[in-house]
């Protein structure tokens, strides 16, 4: 009898709490409204004791050497201005962003993923604001390659990815290219492919000589995004590649230039060119493994260059893909997350001035001195010698004479899975390029026609 | 001396309501951290919402939504095997171990448990990263096999969607096989030695001993153990995430990866506290059913 009261009593506490608790959320946006270019402060000094609370992901060490050394400088420029730097890792970063934004205490600068899950979720609750009035105060329309910039945009209600207003700036570059060892080139007889018949009549003769002649380690479902980014850009025209990667609507998966693209990657997968089991292999173990001698080409991103290197010396080399189906260079590339303005932030003024500050000539500099890859002036900074003269180079003409494709889990929330899961059952023989081209359209075109 | 009539208790201490003052501080920290996120996570799961912003309610669609998700169904599907890796071949594997080192008597005994039980010690996340060396398609299981000619075999245990699944079961094995061990032994040891040398005086083996003595005197060890192995394995997340991120395809997702990506990757918090309160109610179920069994048996 009392327990049963007791047990009424805690159902009627629980049910009142459970009454009593609000739905999640809110319907609270920020202020989303955009200063127009006049309206912009550009003089800092002018704004009295002003501290600037920064969130950032740089915490790798150049990355971080370069933001510090900055951070003083624009402090010494500014010092009415005090930088309150919090850094963190991009996944713990990445998975509190929505909760602060949404909150009132929010930071006046911070880093935010320009995928569709993330930057374009915000934008489309108002959490951000548009830099495009900044942007022409400060000139970064001219500072940037419209490729790169393209990748910060959004339309307001957040559905179009690539153009509209600009919600953000990076400061380092990143592409995916084939690393190849010349040594390995040397021994088989080989000069770097120019050319995409010359890439795939490489993989026959390096595996005739019994050799592997590609290593990817793919157990963690998103580096084959990051093979079949380039390997697409053989196949199928640019143009289509990007509306498809932003997960704007209009292209199609089962295109037959699609189906030719799953099909090599397939034909790569199962007659063992990528080794005996690339989807067993951890992505963090395949390229030390490729430092060590295994196989002769590396199809990866950029930022893999200064670990190899370290390793492999000046046997590294690395190329952008040769020119895709357009007669173009295009690969799959993008730039680092870049630094957003929080719609409450409370000093947008100064935060613009910071951004700027970031991605300023001289910010490019400070950033190629400490080994990373700045996103501008990459072809006049370029190192005299070594794989990072590669890279730069490479990213220089995909950014400017080229096009920088968008990562292709870019394009819908899910797609990282989605695309994963569907290369990784390629690269198997679990799927083949026709079921994996359906799996890849029905993500895509669920995400374009619900929206 | 004076006897006195004991005095009456206190008015306060006959109330009806004093049993549970008692209970009030316990239960206050329970209900803070258990029952209100429980409640609060069943109140999500009808709302269709991103973890910020405006949500929605829906109702139960996100159930039903859940009833055709193939993703689910798999976690689900996958879920119910590794039972066998983490709850089943454990009890067996345990029960036999802890019966030869009650027997055995052995030197160095305390060193068997202890390296026996050690998988229980090191953190999961550790043991993922150790296990995915030993499976890497260059790692030494795969040496192995080729030292001894078995080199056929060989393969990307994890990336294989054929053995993703066991070869994640069977890290589960390892880990559990210890505490199971520890349980059964710590059973064993209240057994009176008296026992056993009546069942040999009447001519009884090892095996007739273990079935006739040990097994049923162990029986409320054996329900603990599954009980807290079934938990484990229903609810294991750290092995997956950290080994094959649920991967090749769907072959090794359970229903904690799935929470976890629902709610940080896909932002459907709606969904994915769906699948926790399905998760929640499932492992009670079995674990109701395991608990009366063993009860009702004794």
């Amino acid at each position: 009898m009392e327990r049963r009261h007791f047990l009424g009593t805690t159902a009627a506490l629980g049910g009142l709490g459970l009454l009593a608790a609000c739905a999640p959320g809110s319907d609270s946006g920020g202020d989303a409204s955009a200063p127009a270019a006049e309206e912009v402060e550009t003089d800092i000094a002018s704004l009295g004791d002003v501290t600037l609370k920064v969130w950032d992901q740089e915490v790798r060490g150049a990355q971080n050497d370069a933001i510090e050394a900055l951070i003083e400088a624009f402090q010494k420029e500014y010092p009415n201005v005090t930088v309150d730097r919090q850094s963190q890792s991009f996944d713990d970063l990445q998975q509190q962003t929505g909760l602060a934004l949404s909150g009132n205490d929010v930071p006046d600068v911070l880093q935010v993923n320009n995928a569709r899950g993330d930057m374009g979720a915000y934008v489309a609750d108002s959490l951000l604001t548009d830099l495009t009035g900044y942007a022409e105060a400060y000139g970064w329309t001219d500072r940037f390659a419209a490729s790169v910039l393209s990748k910060m945009m959004y339309s307001a209600d957040g559905v179009t990815f690539g153009e509209g207003a600009l919600y953000g700036l990076p400061q380092t570059g990143e592409i995916c290219g084939i690393y190849y060892s010349q040594k390995k080139l040397d021994d088989l007889g080989l000069e770097a492919p120019t050319t995409w018949d010359e890439v795939f009549a490489l993989v026959e003769a390096a595996q005739e000589e019994g050799e592997q002649p590609i290593v990817l380690g793919n157990l963690d479902q998103w580096p084959a995004l990051h093979v079949f980014g380039p390997l697409q850009a053989n196949f199928v025209p640019s143009e289509e590649i990007v509306t498809l990667g932003m997960g704007n609507a209009g292209a199609d998966w089962t295109s037959q230039e699609n189906l030719d693209a799953l099909a090599k990657l397939a034909e790569w997968g199962t007659s063992g060119a990528m080794g005996d089991s690339p989807n067993g292999l951890a992505y963090d173990d395949a390229w030390p493994l490729y430092t060590k001698g295994t196989g002769v080409l590396l199809i990866g991103g950029s930022w893999l260059a200064p670990d190899m290197e370290a390793v492999m010396g000046e046997d590294l080399r690395f190329m952008a893909p040769p020119p895709g189906a357009d007669g173009k260079v295009a690969t799959t590339g993008g730039t680092g997350i870049p630094f957003s303005i929080p719609a409450a932030a409370e000093n947008k003024d100064v935060a613009a001035a910071y951004i700027d500050f970031l991605t300023s000539d001289e910010a490019m500099q400070l950033i190629a001195d400490n080994g990373g890859m700045p996103v501008n002036r990459t072809a006049e900074l370029a190192p005299d010698k070594g794989v990072n003269k590669d890279v730069y180079e490479a990213f220089d003409a995909v950014s400017t004479e080229g096009t920088l494709l968008p990562y292709l889990d870019y394009a819908t929330p899910s797609f990282a899975d989605t695309a994963g899961a569907a290369l990784q059952e390629v690269i198997g023989g679990q799927a083949d390029a026709e079921a994996a081209a359906a799996t890849l359209q029905e993500g895509y075109a669920e995400f374009t026609e619900g929206s | 001396m004076v006897t006195r009539a004991r005095a009456r208790p206190s008015a306060v201490a006959r109330s009806r309501v004093t049993p549970f003052l008692f209970l009030l501080p316990a239960f206050a920290v329970y209900a803070a951290f258990a029952l209100y996120p429980l409640g609060r996570a069943a109140q999500f799961s009808l709302f269709e919402w991103r973890g910020f912003g405006p949500s929605t309610f829906v109702g139960l669609d996100n159930y039903v939504d859940l009833a055709e998700d193939a993703a689910f169904r798999a976690a689900i599907g996958n879920a119910l095997v590794l039972i066998l890796f983490y709850a089943v071949i454990p009890l067996v594997v345990g029960l036999v171990l802890a019966a030869v080192l009650r027997r055995g008597q052995v030197r160095g005994m305390g060193v068997f448990r202890t390296v026996i039980f050690l998988p229980q010690v090191i953190a999961l996340v550790v043991v993922a990263v150790a296990w995915r060396q030993i499976y890497s398609p260059v790692g030494p299981l795969n040496g192995l096999l080729d030292a001894v000619g078995l080199g056929a075999l060989a393969r990307g245990w994890l990336g294989d969607p054929g053995t993703a699944l066991i070869a994640v079961g069977v890290i589960g094995t390892w880990i559990e096989m210890g505490l199971v061990m520890l349980l059964m032994l710590s059973g064993m040891s209240r057994i009176p030695q008296e026992l056993f040398e009546a069942a040999r005086l009447d001519g009884a083996g090892p095996v007739k001993e273990f079935f006739a003595i040990i097994l049923p005197a162990v029986r409320g060890e054996i329900t603990v153990a599954l009980v807290l192995t079934i938990i484990a394995a229903l609810k294991t997340f750290d092995l997956v995430y950290m080994t094959t991120s649920g991967g090749p395809g769907n072959s090794t997702t359970v229903p904690s990866y799935e929470v976890y990506f629902r709610a940080f990757d896909l932002r459907e918090v709606g969904s994915a506290s769906a699948v926790a309160i399905v998760l929640t109610v499932l492992i009670f179920a079995i674990n109701v059913g395991v608990t009366r069994i063993g009860e009702r048996e004794s």
